[in-house]
């Protein structure tokens, strides 16, 4: 199997006045084209930060990380704000959407830094809102909706330049348990149109839904392994690395 | 970036975020206008008293006989000091700091007749000097009596503008021939109309000039009423006051330091004054512009600041999703040009407008003459509008700055 992301001791360092902390302590992942992996592990364990840096929100502060075989470490601001653009799709807990912008304006905004035309962008985006389920939301600003439809609003932005991989970092953390099944339900519909899909969650309906745990702890992973193996070796970094 | 990306954002955002904006652009404009405004006022003021102020004239000083209060080598007090026609040669000779100096006549209510109008007035018996030293200057198509006229003892007469109107009306006085006390005159200039606030023989526009030789042969008066003089230099007034006791007091035999024996009016010492209050004006006016340059660029500052916390976080989700720094930067220059100008310039213009428009109330009101005409300054326009659109622009450029430097994760974390 191709594989489309690969970090190789990967490390995150935050530092606040003279402390340093280690959020990632050396990480060694490969996620191949297509998968569906769930990232879990306690509150403070690095999930946010490894995904962050996955999504090229941020860059790690050692190791490498390689985004379709490209070393991110070493791309320019732009270049990183270009793979942000049209290759991950990013959804986040507490959504960030634009607060004064329409769900169709909201939904727009990649589209727009990707130049795609006037006429492409309406009929992407209805598309995608058709497809989500907000057809009749695309006038209403995100105080007008509810959590559930805010979130499908930032799924719609994360999928408007139709990228390969979708990252969310507790998308239904904020969500009532039904708005919560229904976003489960679209991650496993992406997953099976062929995107790759890396989900953050407590929820344990989406741990189900996935092909592969990555279970974090203090800042490295913990297991790594496919739901049937009940008790996963705990040097599976290296048999991850192919 | 591509322009059509930004504008197409930039334009959407801009009306999405239409009170910050305008909220922006009224500070800005607000403040430019209470500026402008403020100091229009203060200039149209300034210039207007300067104009009354130097009516008389400037750095001059009047100079009359007295009456001796200190006996001095035998003679007795309360002797006359009289001016004579060469007085005022004869001091210019002993004091070499007076530039300009002229023996003055009067005779009031004189008879002056042009065809059927018979009038009363003032003749002063003067100097081309006092074209100089009085503002007595000509308005267009005549002239102020010259040397030729005083040594000639021609018969010709300078009107006063206020004269000029009693005496004639509408018609064109100059060429025209009048009579003086029973003398036929030629009117070779009008003054044109300036505001005196001081005076010591009554107000210059209604006063009629001739040449002081010429006075004396139609009049025959023995003394000169007066001198008028004006040293090089402002500050050797004092100097030149004490130096002509002393040339005086020589000749006509009083002590230097009798102050009565000769009076004189320092007019420059008003001047003085008047500037030394005038600069307290203008400073007063500068402080109180400053403070307002200061409150309006806080108040710019302000919305910029509070608006920060959100626009980071709006910059941190465009990051997010695909915006390239130079796109963010571009917006908020962009954003802050337009608040500057519009805000800006806006409120240069209104001021203007302003200004032009109260010059144009058509009341005839000594108060309003007295603000004079409110001049809007380009400089000063140009100053406040540069103060506080660097204001603005550093307290909502730097942070946005900020933001589009850090990794977007930075930013949607800010608080
Ligand atoms: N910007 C930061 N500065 C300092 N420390 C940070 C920063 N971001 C995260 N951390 C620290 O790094 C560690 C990992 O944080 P992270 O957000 O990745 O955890 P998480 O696994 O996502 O937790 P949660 O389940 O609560 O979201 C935590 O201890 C956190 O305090
Ligand atoms: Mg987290």
């Amino acid at each position: 199997m191709q594989s489309i992301m690969k970090l190789r001791q990967v490390r995150k360092a935050y530092t606040t006045g003279t402390v340093t902390f280690e959020a990632l302590r050396g990480i060694n992942l490969m996620v191949n084209r297509g998968e569906f992996i769930a990232v879990v592990g306690p509150s403070g364990s690095g999930k946010s930060t490894l995904m962050n840096i996955m999504g090229c929100l941020d860059i790690p502060t050692s190791g490498e990380y390689r985004f379709e075989n490209q070393l991110v470490n070493s791309l320019s601001p732009n270049q990183l704000a270009d793979i942000r653009n049209r290759k991950v799709g990013f959804v986040f807990q507490a959504f960030n959407l634009l607060p004064y912008a329409t769900t169709y304006e909201n939904v727009e905004i990649p589209l727009l830094f990707a130049k795609v035309s006037g006429r492409k962008r309406k009929q992407r985006i209805t598309e995608l809102l058709a497809r989500l389920g907000l057809a009749d939301k695309a006038a209403n600003k995100p105080t007008e909706l509810s959590g559930g439809e805010m979130q499908r609003v930032a799924i719609a932005r994360a999928l408007a330049n139709e990228p390969d991989v979708i990252l969310a970092d507790e998308p239904t953390g904020n969500l009532d348990s039904a708005s919560g099944a229904e976003i489960v339900n679209i991650f496993r519909e992406l997953w099976q149109s062929g995107k790759t899909v890396i989900v953050i969650s407590h929820d344990v309906s989406i741990a189900e839904h996935a092909e592969r745990i990555v279970r974090l702890k203090d800042g490295l992973i913990e297991t790594n392994g496919d739901l049937s193996r009940e008790q996963p070796a705990s040097g599976t970094d290296n048999q991850s690395l192919s | 970036m591509q322009f059509s990306t930004i504008y197409n954002i930039f334009i959407r955002d801009f009306r999405k975020q239409k009170k910050r904006l305008t909220l922006t652009l009224l500070a800005l404009g607000w403040g430019t206008i209470s500026i402008m405004l403020l100091l229009a006022f203060g200039e149209g003021i300034h210039r207007q008293m300067h104009i009354n102020q130097k009516g008389m004239g400037e750095g001059i000083a009047i100079l009359w006989g007295g009456q001796t209060q200190i006996p001095f080598k035998g003679l007795g007090k309360g002797r006359p000091i009289r001016l004579h026609a060469e007085d005022p040669q004869f001091i210019k000779s002993r004091v070499p700091d007076i530039k300009y100096i002229t023996g003055e006549y009067h005779r009031w209510g004189a008879r002056v007749k042009y065809k059927d109008v018979v009038l009363s007035e003032h003749v002063s018996g003067n100097a081309p000097e006092f074209e100089q030293m009085r503002n007595f200057i000509p308005d267009r198509g005549g002239r102020m009596i010259n040397a030729l006229d005083v040594k000639l003892r021609r018969r010709v007469t300078f009107l006063g503008d206020q004269l000029k109107v009693r005496l004639f009306g509408d018609e064109d006085p100059i060429g025209k021939r009048i009579q003086v006390h029973g003398v036929p005159f030629t009117v070779i200039g009008v003054m044109i109309p300036k505001m005196q606030m001081s005076s010591y023989s009554g107000m210059d526009e209604d006063m009629l000039s001739i040449p002081n030789t010429t006075f004396k042969a139609v009049f025959g008066d023995p003394w000169l009423d007066n001198i008028v003089y004006q040293p090089y230099n402002i500050n050797d007034m004092e100097n030149v006051e004490r130096q002509i006791y002393e040339a005086m007091g020589a000749k006509y035999k009083f002590d230097p330091k009798d102050e009565r024996a000769l009076g004189i009016w320092d007019y420059a010492e008003s001047s003085r004054e008047f500037n030394n209050m005038m600069t307290g004006i203008k400073l007063f006016l500068g402080i109180i512009g400053g403070l307002t340059l200061l409150i309006a660029g806080v108040g710019v500052a302000n919305i910029m600041y509070v608006s920060i916390k959100e626009r980071t976080r709006e910059i941190g989700i465009k990051m997010a999703v695909g915006a390239r720094k130079s796109y963010v930067l571009t917006q908020f220059l962009i954003e802050a040009l337009i608040i500057t100008f519009g805000g800006g310039f806006g409120g240069m213009a209104i001021s203007y407008v302003m200004t032009e428009g109260f010059k144009r109330i058509p009341i005839e009101s000594d108060v309003l003459e007295f603000m004079g005409r409110p001049t809007v300054s380009l400089e000063i326009g140009l100053i406040v509008v540069t103060i506080l659109g660097i204001m603005g622009l550093l307290s909502g450029l730097f942070p946005a700055m900020k933001a589009a430097s850090v990794n977007p994760v930075e930013s949607l974390r800010y608080e």
